[in-house]
């Protein structure tokens, strides 16, 4: 008996000349496009309600979103709390982050930020004082501020961008360093414009885009 | 009595077991019921958290809900008690939870299912992943330890919005006797709006058995849920251009279509602008598989013509689908040389797969209507019409089915197909028979077909087809198509539908095996049956007998149409034991990831 179906066989079909990629996107001169990951902050404004930090770092982790880091905090409306992530992905996985963060029931609005907006991170460095005139000359030029010393350790406040902030613990490696703590970033955008707007009709308009890269620019700390 | 329950002090032994010692024990104890609320009718005003759980049920127009009893959820069962919602208890939670899903596919209202904490609760999760794979509606309400248990590993105490996060459109912890009755309103309001999916209100004990005369605020979606319903007239302007274009046209339905209501309007525009016709499994029956321009389902197991016609279309207006990978195939090969027009309520769905050319936000009714309104002219593509004719005589669905071989399945699925009407529901299980029932049955009509798609959950089919028989019209038949590794996932449903006697006919498409994975084993693993081997299957006719319900039993082709008409004709659930040639496998077949254009139509072709 007959297994199977009848018809022409795989090799005897016509087959077409297209192709994607990897994203589902067609490969042809016009959109043709390699999507390196490129680091980037999002701002979400979320309600401050118990478990929406668990929804945010659970939906990363499940679609395996790439996260550098993230932190929540509250805003000046006790209400909503603001969460900002930094994430490494090329530009369809960022697209898709900020649509899913969007589809969250607790979260109000979602913003990638531009290039140019504030961006700080602050550490706490605990060095050993064996030498506590050049820590506090280092400390001095890295604007930190002495938080606590004892006659064996000394710990340094530092804020800013990521890169400073890394210089800083670079140059305090010498003294030898106990421990450190740092709260990975968090940002606004810059003058009048708005971070993550209280209003989620904000971002429709984003949606709806047909450039489907609002920044291609990737994120360097200022 | 379990070893907890040993411990409660004498005073407290008239109590039920389990759940009182946590109750006694906690620090705020909890007003008891009064004692004539049983004889109050439900305009009365609600007393505690569980009457305004039921009072917010009752005012989304609940009629049925689906549950196992439990110590936690008892509050809720009591007020039940004193409602017109019919609840149906089920024997395992796994089944509530299909059942009500399967409910909310047929009548596009949400269906509730309920469960006690712990392992009622976890018993849902499957259901509940599988109602949110397939964008089903669904409301969980689950009971929860007393809250100030919660967090202790108390008796009987899970995570409960922990554990379904990931499988929820949205879950609730509620904490407030006043406000539970609208948690599960607004439950509700979410499970059916916008892109529809299964929500969660877990209840602790003391939360639904607190006195409270706050009634339920409306079912309404939280301030922060915003749906699209109109897409960018700009894009829409630009989609319609493309398809007046278009010389090889097609339209791919999902099941958010149906979910949408579009079928209407997707059928005429389809026949107004005389553009081919292909469904994703979900989508089945949003398209008359008997018209000429339906190409039916495409994918791993779909036509040939249908795998032909998305492979090599050069525009594709799809509408309600999220591109799961065993329709795409290798994302690669997806309909290469097509500009993608993308209809999806849900934005997070536009290029997540595959990228949108054309992405239209909005409801798939609206949107559709939004194109047929800046469709002009129609595409100019009888050429590629006439090839698409060709395709399907090329490929046709034909089989053999020699007298003297054992019987083949897809000749029982076009029997049943026969006997019965039009609007006739089918259930499946997953596996070869899922697929034989969705290539040899005609599907006209939406929310007829039922089954298992995202997740693919084996034992759906039973459940299931309770769900869709409470939901359906009086005179629509309801058929289960099972397979027998399937139906023995969820067999003991088989009591319920023999409680309530509801009229089922269910087939068991019996091949001893657990066909789909010996199909896997004999196509890619040397033919080596590794624990795919049924052969000491229970005899299901005399099993559904022993149930109560009416059982049959299949082994040749002369019994098939005339068991048929029996198992239809009696009246209350019935069992068809189908004994198929056990080595039937399932084509065409793209193997995963493949390219949907080189199916297999044969075995040496994989
Ligand atoms: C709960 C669950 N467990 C395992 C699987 C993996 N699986 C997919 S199809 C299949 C075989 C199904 O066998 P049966 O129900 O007898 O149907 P048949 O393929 O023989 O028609 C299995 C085991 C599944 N889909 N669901």
């Amino acid at each position: 008996m007959k297994r199977g179906l009848d018809g022409p066989a795989p090799e005897e079909r016509p087959t077409p000349a297209g192709r994607r990629n990897k994203q589902g996107i067609r490969i042809d001169p016009e959109v043709e496009a390699t999507h390196d990951p490129r680091r980037t902050v999002i701002s979400a404004l979320v309600k401050h309600e118990p478990g929406v930090l668990s929804d945010v770092s659970g939906l990363f982790s499940r679609r395996q979103f790439n996260i550098e880091s993230l932190t929540v905090g509250p805003t000046e409306d006790e209400e909503r709390a603001r969460i900002t992530v930094v994430v490494e992905e090329p530009d369809p996985g960022i697209d898709q982050i900020k649509k899913q963060l969007r589809k969250l029931v607790p979260v109000i609005s979602v913003r990638e930020l531009e290039p140019d907006a504030m961006r700080r991170e602050l550490a706490l460095v605990k060095v050993a004082a064996d030498r506590p005139d050049q820590v506090a000359a280092v400390a001095d030029m890295y604007g930190g501020k002495t938080v606590d010393s004892c006659p064996e350790t000394a710990t340094i406040e530092i804020t800013g961008t990521r890169q400073k902030i890394e210089a800083a613990v670079e140059t305090f490696s010498q003294f030898g360093i106990r421990e450190i703590s740092r709260t990975g970033l968090t940002a606004l955008a810059r003058s009048t414009d708005e971070t993550a707007a209280q209003s989620p009709a904000v971002g429709t308009e984003e949606m709806n885009r047909q450039d489907k890269h609002p920044h291609t620019q990737t994120a360097d700390d200022d | 009595m379990s070893e907890r329950a040993a411990k409660v002090t004498p005073a407290e032994t008239d109590e039920q077991d389990d759940d009182q010692i946590t109750d006694s024990a906690a620090p705020d104890a909890v007003t008891e019921p009064d004692a004539d609320a049983a004889s109050e009718s439900t305009t009365e005003p609600v007393t505690n958290g569980a009457q305004s759980v039921v009072r917010a049920l009752e005012n989304a127009g609940v009629e049925y809900a689906f549950g196992v009893q439990g110590g936690a959820i008892m509050p809720v069962y009591d007020a039940l008690y004193d409602s017109e919602i019919y609840h149906v208890t089920m024997a395992h939670e796994q089944a509530a939870a299909h059942a009500a899903d399967a409910y909310g596919i047929v009548s596009g209202e949400p269906g509730i299912c309920l469960a006690t904490s712990g392992p009622g609760a976890t018993n849902l999760v499957t259901g509940i992943a599988d109602a949110d794979m397939d964008s089903d509606p669904l409301v969980a309400l689950t009971g929860q330890v007393p809250t100030a248990f919660v967090g202790n590993d108390a008796f009987q105490e899970t995570d409960t919005t922990g554990v379904t996060k990931p499988v929820t459109k949205d879950n609730t912890f509620a904490s407030d006797p006043d406000r539970v009755g609208s948690d599960v309103s607004e439950a509700f309001a979410l499970a059916r709006e916008g892109r529809p999916g299964p929500t969660l209100v877990d209840l602790p004990k003391d939360v639904t058995k607190s006195e409270t005369d706050r009634e339920p605020d409306e079912p309404k979606t939280p301030d922060t849920y915003h749906v699209q319903e109109r897409a960018n007239a700009e894009i829409v302007a630009a989609a319609a251009e493309r398809l007046e274009n278009a010389t090889r046209p097609v339209m791919l339905l999902g099941g958010g279509v149906i979910k949408g209501e579009a079928s209407e309007a997707c059928r005429e525009f389809a026949i107004e602008h005389e553009i081919p016709v292909i469904t994703t499994m979900p989508g089945i029956g949003a398209f008359p598989e008997d018209h000429e321009l339906s190409m039916e389902m495409a994918g791993m197991h779909g036509t040939g013509y249908a795998n032909m016609a998305i492979t090599h279309c050069d525009t594709m207006l799809a509408i309600g689908t999220r591109f799961d990978d065993r329709l795409t195939g290798g994302i690669e090969t997806f309909a290469p040389d097509a500009e993608i027009i993308h209809v999806d309520i849900d934005p997070a769905e536009i290029s997540k797969n595959i990228h949108a050319d054309y992405p239209l936000i909005g409801d798939a009714e609206t949107v559709v209507e939004q194109l047929s309104t800046a469709v002009e002219t129609s595409p100019e593509a009888k050429k590629w019409r006439a090839q698409c004719q060709q395709w399907k005589s090329d490929y046709s669905m034909a089989y053999d089915a020699p007298e003297d071989e054992p019987v083949q399945p897809e000749f029982v699925v076009e029997a049943l197909d026969e006997a019965t009407a039009d609007d006739t529901i089918v259930t499946t299980g997953v596996g070869q028979h899922q697929m034989w029932a969705c290539q040899y049955w005609t599907y006209t009509e939406p929310r007829t077909w039922v089954s298992s798609h995202g997740l693919g959950t084996m034992g759906y089919g039973l459940p299931a087809a309770i769900g869709a028989r409470l939901a359906a019209d009086d005179d629509q038949d309801v058929v289960c198509i099972d397979g027998d590794g399937s139906f023995l996932m969820t067999l003991q449903e088989l009591s319920v539908a023999v409680r309530e006697n509801l009229d089922i006919t269910v087939a068991v498409l019996n091949n001893e095996y657990i066909g789909m994975v010996r199909q896997w084993q004999d196509a890619f693993f040397g033919g080596r049956h590794a624990a795919s081997d049924y052969n000491w299957m229970p005899e299901f006719d005399k099993l559904a007998e022993a149930f109560g319900a009416a059982g049959f039993r299949i082994d040749d082709y002369d019994d098939v149409a005339e068991t048929i008409e029996e198992a239809l004709a009696y009246d209350g659930p019935s069992v068809i034991d189908v004994h198929i040639d056990p080595d039937a496998n399932v084509y065409p077949m793209v193997p995963s990831g493949g390219d949907n254009g080189q199916f297999a139509l044969t075995e040496d072709q994989l």
